[in-house]
């Protein structure tokens, strides 16, 4: 089966998963990133990369954050960038994905930059584009329904190597919902791949996917013993709608149970680090005195995922 | 073709440049070999300024035809680039492109003051009105299209130019 | 019309022939299987020499889309795809829009494909009012405008006391009932089975459980109500168990599987493959094993394509946005040939689930097999010829299967419907 994430040399030709690339391709993009975490040092910020290249912004479900993280790399690499918030226009009315696509393709779009509440949206995207020989068009995935948010995966890996330098002998945890978590799903395809010997979930059982232990990790659904010295907390966030109901009884019971608190946090080794993707729910799945806290690296992966988002952009867009 | 000894035109760099450094001239290396080359001179003309590096991977003119350069490295200008006296370092001056695109690189960190270009050997070639100031060795004929001049250092810290037929 | 099929190897697995035979067809009928009866003449001869001559095939899910969905197919693109493949039988859900709750749609349905003239059209009627679970439909009258038997299609009845009423009913008159295994709240939303690879993709689940609960609340009512039950595509390894254990105690009980689901796994979703977005969902390999093992042994009964064209625009969507369903007419004799390769049944056996086994759940005793008298229904194909699968070649208007791209054996050369030839391969 043809990866379609990949050119005929094996190339990265859309960014749609972490899940099935490469360590090679992983570690290129990580290394590539690095220079351009200076770029936002520098008096001008902006790289002439992608000077005249038009990326769409096209965002099928609202996230203001998201968007605006991939509106500031694509700035910086000189680009033109179109943001859609097609959530409110064009399929209302009726119109499919691939019409909506098709009349981007013929506003010379180089770059789509897609959200999509339904999984695998940007692979039916590429496919099509690949179907129509427009293949000079770029696709990168800015979360796909519960399956992938892969530039938040790597900018997590990015911030895990830059505190911890190496891999091979870190013990990782994820809590929280990885059953609806794009990112989840993301963090542990890269966590696995760059050769993390131990990464943990730690969740209610109402909260993880079955057969999760088949992507390689440990399931834990206690705290306690789930953080026990692990190197690497990665918080998720807990969806509104998810806190009351079938999944759980309430906000307040999640809390005391996953929350992660300075105490629990003390089971882990005193130098680990606690990562969220935002925006956090304080006094849900985090008490706000760990997400202030000298452990805490939330901000500096906002930093971060501009550079591997310009990374991802730049490593795309030329050739 | 016999190559010259890359110390010894490192040397006479040293030479030519000398009379014209001043308390607040700072050197930056292009990466790979310019670094190398600026480290020596840096060191060798006793400069006050910290030494900055540039990799050009993020301004090359050949980005949309060859892509991204695999491994770029990490720019790095120590000190502030307004109103400072800079030389540019190269190990070999070609086309001109590379140099083109260093400057676009540092006049987005500020506005120097002037800007030189130093260099070990000039190849001839060149596509842009661009000429080094400094420079210890300049071919008698141009090298081929498909022939690459490229500095080396050995694990020793001795520089050598190795000439590679493509 | 006579006409003789001369040289071919005859398969009748009704009654049990694999053998070089002359078949002899007279005013629609067969007349003659091996000898000529006396004084027959025919007027055309068919030159079958390697070639397997066979009942036509009868397919127990055949959605052609008429009413209310003539945008994705038509009565006549759709027979014309079921003479292609040689199926000559078309049991048809009650799934259309308006539904067939009423005689007057299933009459007009009847008339229609009457007047084409091609495949014999089986309706199944719906077991409540517009399938929607709440007041029985007019089940005697409908089986006299021509319904064979009694479904809800996909849309499965949540009051349970509606379900039992429903069974009792028809067991009443002995009608058959024919459900899909599903348990609804389990099901509800999921797109793929709920494994490995939904929890790779991020797509919602639909667990075993939403079969075996399902199966085990029909077994159960049948068992109380004495209702002639037929599962309908069996996904699952734990469901056929259900069924085993089910003819164990006694309950009367018969099960199909569709193509799909005998070739097909939760990993050839690939990377979000809509065409593998199918209702039941793909199950695993093991399911799959299992399901193979089950048709090759009659603990499955039959087999049939659950075509349902489905148009691009209603297709050509992220996974779980597709509609569901895949066209398959054409594929059932292949995808019959290529499941009896690849686990060594005998040709006589495989046929028997698309053809005899079939035709008894319908409850036809006149199509199906070949013998002196029965309706000359007869499908003549070449099982060395592997054809590919794409989307020009397909006739029906569906072009979504995911065994697009693939090469699959067995080319109809003709097919007979009643004594006449209605397709033959150019």
């Amino acid at each position: 089966m043809r990866n379609p994430q990949l050119n005929e040399h094996g190339e990265l030709q859309h960014l749609l998963s972490l899940d099935g690339l490469p360590k090679s391709v992983l570690t290129a993009i990580l290394d590539t990133a690095e220079p351009f975490t200076e770029v936002a040092e520098r008096e001008v910020k902006k790289l002439p990369l992608l000077r005249g290249k038009s990326v769409f912004n096209v965002f099928f479900e609202n996230s203001t954050r998201t968007r605006t993280t991939f509106e500031i790399a694509a700035k910086r690499l000189s680009a033109d960038v179109i943001n859609l918030n097609v959530a409110t226009s064009s399929t209302k009315k009726g119109e499919t994905l691939l019409d909506t696509v098709d009349n981007l393709c013929a506003m010379q779009a180089d770059m789509f930059v897609v959200r999509h509440e339904s999984s695998g949206a940007p692979y039916l995207i590429a496919e099509h584009l690949h179907n129509t020989g427009r293949h000079h068009i770029r696709v990168v995935n800015a979360g796909d329904g519960r399956h992938a948010h892969p530039t938040q995966g790597l900018l997590d890996m990015f911030t895990i190597r830059h505190y911890k330098k190496d891999f091979h002998n870190l013990t990782v945890a994820i809590v929280g919902d990885v059953l609806h978590s794009r990112v989840a799903r993301s963090q542990i395809a890269a966590l696995t791949t760059l050769g993390v010997p131990e990464v943990r979930v730690i969740a209610p059982r109402t909260l993880l996917p079955t057969d999760v232990e088949r992507m390689g990790v440990r399931v834990f659904n206690d705290m306690h013993e789930g953080l026990k010295d692990v190197d690497v907390v990665m918080m998720l966030r807990l969806q509104n709608e998810r806190m009351n109901g079938a999944l759980l009884p309430s906000p307040q019971e999640f809390f005391k149970v996953w929350g992660l608190t300075m105490e629990k946090l003390a089971r882990a080794r005193p130098d680990a680090i606690v990562m969220h993707p935002g925006p956090m729910n304080r006094g849900v799945e985090i008490d706000s005195a760990v997400a202030d806290g000298g452990q805490a690296v939330i901000l500096p992966q906002v930093t971060f995922g501009i550079a591997v988002r310009m990374a991802v952009m730049s490593m795309l867009a030329g050739s | 073709m016999q190559l010259p000894d890359a110390e010894s035109m490192l040397h006479a760099l040293v030479e030519q440049m000398r009379p014209n450094m001043t308390a607040d001239t700072a050197l930056v290396g292009i990466h790979t070999g310019g670094v190398w080359l600026a480290e020596r001179l840096h060191k060798a003309l006793g400069l006050t300024q910290p030494l900055g590096c540039i990799d050009v991977s993020f301004y090359r003119d050949d980005y949309g035809s060859k892509g991204l350069h695999p491994q770029p490295q990490r720019s790095g200008i120590p000190f502030d680039v307004d109103g400072t006296p800079i030389v540019i370092v190269d190990d070999v001056l070609y086309t001109g492109r590379t140099t083109r695109a260093a400057l676009n690189e540092l006049f987005d960190y500020g506005r120097p003051s002037r800007v030189d270009l130093a260099v070990l050997v000039d190849r001839g070639g060149r596509e842009l009105p661009i000429a080094a100031r400094y420079c210890a060795h300049t071919l008698a004929e141009p090298l081929a299209a498909d022939q690459s001049l490229q500095l080396e250092r050995n694990p020793s810290g001795k520089l050598e130019l190795g000439l590679i037929n493509a | 019309m006579r006409i003789r099929i001369a040289n071919g190897r005859l398969i009748d697995p009704a009654n049990q022939l694999d053998a070089t035979r002359d078949l002899y067809i007279a005013d629609g009928l067969i007349v003659g299987v091996g000898t000529a009866p006396s004084g027959f003449s025919a007027d055309r001869t068919i030159d079958a020499t390697n070639l397997i001559v066979c009942p036509g095939l009868v397919d127990l899910a055949a959605r052609l889309r008429e009413p209310g969905f003539e945008y994705r197919a038509t009565l006549e693109s759709e027979m014309e795809a079921a003479m292609a493949g040689g199926v000559t039988s078309l049991a048809i859900p009650p799934d259309t829009d308006p539904v067939l709750d009423e005689p007057g749609l299933v009459e007009m349905l009847c008339y229609r494909a009457k007047k084409l003239n091609r495949a014999h059209v089986y309706p199944v009627g719906a077991l409540t009012v517009g399938l929607k679970g709440e007041r029985l439909s007019e089940m005697a009258e409908l089986v006299e405008a021509g319904c064979v038997a009694f479904s809800q299609a996909n849309t499965p009845i949540i009051d349970n006391i509606v379900l039992m009423r429903a069974m009792q009913y028809a067991a009443t008159f002995g009608f058959r009932v024919w459900m899909q295994p599903v348990a609804p709240f389990l099901a509800r939303g999921g797109v793929a089975h709920d494994g490995e690879i939904a929890a790779r993709l991020g797509l919602a689940g639909i667990p075993t459980a939403a079969e075996t609960i399902g199966l085990y609340t029909h077994i159960e009512l049948a068992r109380i109500t004495g209702a002639r039950l037929h599962v309908t595509r069996l996904s699952s390894a734990e469901g056929l168990k259900m069924i085993k254990w089910a003819r164990k105690e006694g309950v009367d009980i018969t099960c199909d599987v569709s193509v799909n689901h005998l070739h097909l796994s939760e990993m050839d979703i690939g990377y979000f493959n809509p065409n593998c977005n199918l209702t039941p969902p793909l199950r695993t390999q093991r399911d799959r094993e299992a399901l193979r093992q089950g048709l090759a042994d009659g603990e499955i009964n039959a087999l049939c394509s659950n075509h349902t064209p489905v148009d691009d625009d209603a297709k050509q969507c992220p996974f779980a946005e597709a509609e569901p369903g895949a066209t398959g007419l054409e594929l059932l004799l292949p995808l019959t040939i290529k499941w009896a390769q690849e686990t060594r049944t005998p040709l006589v056996t495989a046929l028997a689930r698309v053809t005899s086994d079939a035709a008894r759940i319908i409850g036809s005793q006149k199509g199906g097999h070949l013998s002196v008298n029965a309706r000359a229904d007869v499908c003549i194909f070449d099982a060395d010829t592997y054809t590919p699968v794409s989307r020009s070649r397909l006739r029906s208007q569906g072009k979504n299967t995911p065994f697009l791209g693939l090469e699959l054996p067995g080319e109809v050369r003709y097919t007979l419907v009643e004594g006449q030839v209605m397709f033959e391969a150019s």
